[in-house]
């Protein structure tokens, strides 16, 4: 059987009474393609928290390639290979989105590759590559300040692309965006995933979770409540009572 | 611009300045220009913290003052080794004292490093204002250590008695010229320092801090670190600064040394100048330094402070990313379509 790209068991986290997570178990294959739903406050942003070390667990614990990664910083959990993007972007304002993406070149992938720095060609090369990947490559030399919500949604998944990783975690990337507008994300992540990455989707837009995902895993008030194949999953009792009351 | 060309122009420029100050054959050009040039490495050391990574230091005269009191207690020591220094280690040392000020520069800068260090250590898990505060808490326990230091003079402060003049080869210079000249190859050093570091991955790293600290580890960017890096760094410059005062005005108290002008001005200077580039502060030291000289002599030193309070308000208010930032702003605007 091939080994988990990430294993979490019994992951537990506290807000002082208040418990966000709660005895967490979760598998993610190499390649596979997981979405994560729940109703606000179930514990979706707190879990990807605690995988990429925002947040450190309280018990339980996040194994990531087989390697135990509690207690790392985020910037190490980044290093290993796990990006993630944030439900709110949170772009470098005073960088101009090539910088944006330059950050990631210059702290993960040149440190990874055994390299100081990759020469400022290569790295302007990679960076337009990513720009063009989300089709902001004209607009590499102007600040986040200058783009529409989408776009800096966009550029927040090509700035976590930067990073080269082998797990994305892209938490409500499609809040707020229009019909054609999700389309496009949905098509950027699928062409992601056909480059070899896992990808983790958190979403509450159910059209985007049910085309995209392979499996899908259910959380409410920091349970996990289901986990399996799409049908399966929505026509869980537990899971429609979750979403829909009784 | 490449880094050499930029230290080459710095330099140019700094021997420059001293030919101008000395062809100016007025002692005051020299004492005044002394304290405006300590105000850019003050002001400089500052904004690597404070502007480059947005952390907001208020106790930049504990750090000047660690780097003048450092000199304090090597000229003690100096002045009778026997009496403080005993042993083969100790004999080994005595040949080397009296220690001249670049020796002193370099020593205070590794004391404030230090001190820089820790305090990071320390706090830089703390955020905002709680980081502001930290800092100013360190001041007054570095000010109360120094003033039960008796061995510095304590509360009652300590003299340092400077020789008239210093030969530097062939040439003969008055000590206050010696010292203006130390004091401008400090501000050639820091502003090449601040200069090369927002053109480097460390000054992208730093940005990144200060724009989003979050993302910035979500990103790879080891904060803690680079942070540490800050505060060494930046307290270093700010102790360096702090190292000639003593042969300066030839007597150290604590409430002078850790006087609340170094922090405020060092603060205000790169907010009215701009904090994300190395001219920010240089402009606003100079500005605001200037101005508070002439008021000196023209009013009272008295209304130094009063200066730089209407000023900063009016920056705020105006331009509040300072003047470079305004700048910027216009240019910016005229480049979009």
């Amino acid at each position: 059987m091939t080994q988990p790209l990430l294993e979490i068991k019994g992951l537990s986290k506290r807000f002082g009474g208040f418990v966000a997570l709660d005895g967490i178990d979760l598998e993610v294959a190499p390649g596979e393609r997981l979405g994560l739903i729940g109703p606000n406050g179930s514990g979706k942003s707190t879990l990807v928290n605690c995988i990429c070390g925002t947040l450190q667990n309280e018990a339980g614990s996040v194994r990531f390639e087989g390697r135990t990664i509690d207690g790392l910083p985020a910037n190490r959990r980044t290093h290993l290979g796990l990006a993630r993007s944030f439900q709110l972007p949170r772009p470098f304002v005073s960088l101009t989105l090539i910088d944006n993406l330059r950050i990631p070149l210059i702290y993960t992938v040149a440190p990874r590759a055994g390299m100081l720095a990759r020469t400022t060609r290569q790295m302007d090369e990679r960076c337009m590559e990513l720009l063009a990947m989300v089709g902001l490559d004209s607009r590499a030399r102007r600040w986040p300040r200058d783009l529409t919500q989408v776009e800096m949604r966009k550029l927040e998944l090509a700035r976590a692309m930067a990073a080269e990783p082998k797990l994305l975690i892209a938490d409500e990337s499609m809040a707020g965006l229009s019909h054609s507008e999700v389309e496009d994300i949905i098509a950027l992540l699928l062409r992601l995933n056909g480059q070899g990455i896992t990808i983790i989707l958190i979403e509450h837009i159910m059209r985007a979770v049910m085309s995209f995902s392979q499996r899908i895993a259910v959380l409410v008030s920091g349970r996990k409540i289901a986990d399996g194949k799409r049908d399966a999953v929505v026509n869980n009792p537990e899971v429609v009572s979750a979403y829909l009351g009784q | 611009m490449r880094a050499a060309t930029f230290v080459f122009i710095a330099l140019v420029v700094g021997a420059i300045v001293f030919a101008l100050s000395l062809l100016a054959r007025n002692e005051y050009v020299l004492f005044a220009g002394f304290v405006v040039l300590q105000y850019i490495v003050l002001a400089t050391a500052w904004n690597i913290l404070g502007g480059y990574c947005g952390y907001v230091n208020f106790g930049t005269a504990a750090f000047f003052a660690m780097g003048a009191y450092s000199t304090v207690a090597l000229h003690k020591l100096g002045a009778n080794p026997g009496r403080y220094l005993a042993g083969t280690f100790a004999e080994a040392l005595i040949p080397l004292f009296p220690l001249s000020i670049p020796v002193l520069v370099v020593i205070g800068g590794l004391v404030s490093g230090l001190v820089g260090f820790g305090m990071g250590y320390l706090t830089l898990r703390l955020r905002g204002v709680f980081f502001a505060i930290a800092t100013l808490a360190l001041a007054v326990v570095l000010q109360t250590l120094i003033i039960n230091w008796d061995f510095v003079g304590g509360s009652r402060g300590a003299y340092v008695i400077r020789p008239d003049s210093i030969a530097l080869g062939p040439v003969s210079l008055s000590y206050i010229e010696y010292l203006y000249l130390v004091m401008l190859s400090l501000a050639v050093l820091a502003l090449c320092v601040a200069r090369q570091i927002e053109r480097s991955r460390l000054g992208f790293g730093f940005a990144t801090i200060r724009d989003d600290e979050l993302a910035a580890e979500a990103s790879g960017v080891p904060t803690l670190r680079l942070k540490l890096i800050a505060t060494a760094l930046s307290g270093a410059l700010m102790g360096m600064a702090g190292a000639p005062l003593p042969y300066y005005i030839g007597y150290v108290e604590p409430a002078a040394a850790f006087g609340l002008p170094y922090a405020v001005n060092s603060i205000a200077m790169p907010m009215i100048g701009g904090t994300t580039s190395w001219v920010g502060p240089l402009i606003g030291a100079i500005l605001l330094g200037t101005l508070q000289q002439i008021a000196t002599v023209t009013i009272s030193s008295v209304v130094n402070l009063l200066i730089v309070g209407v000023l900063l308000v009016a920056f705020v208010i105006i331009a509040p990313k300072g003047i470079v930032g305004l700048l910027q702003d216009r240019w910016r605007a005229r480049l979009q379509p």
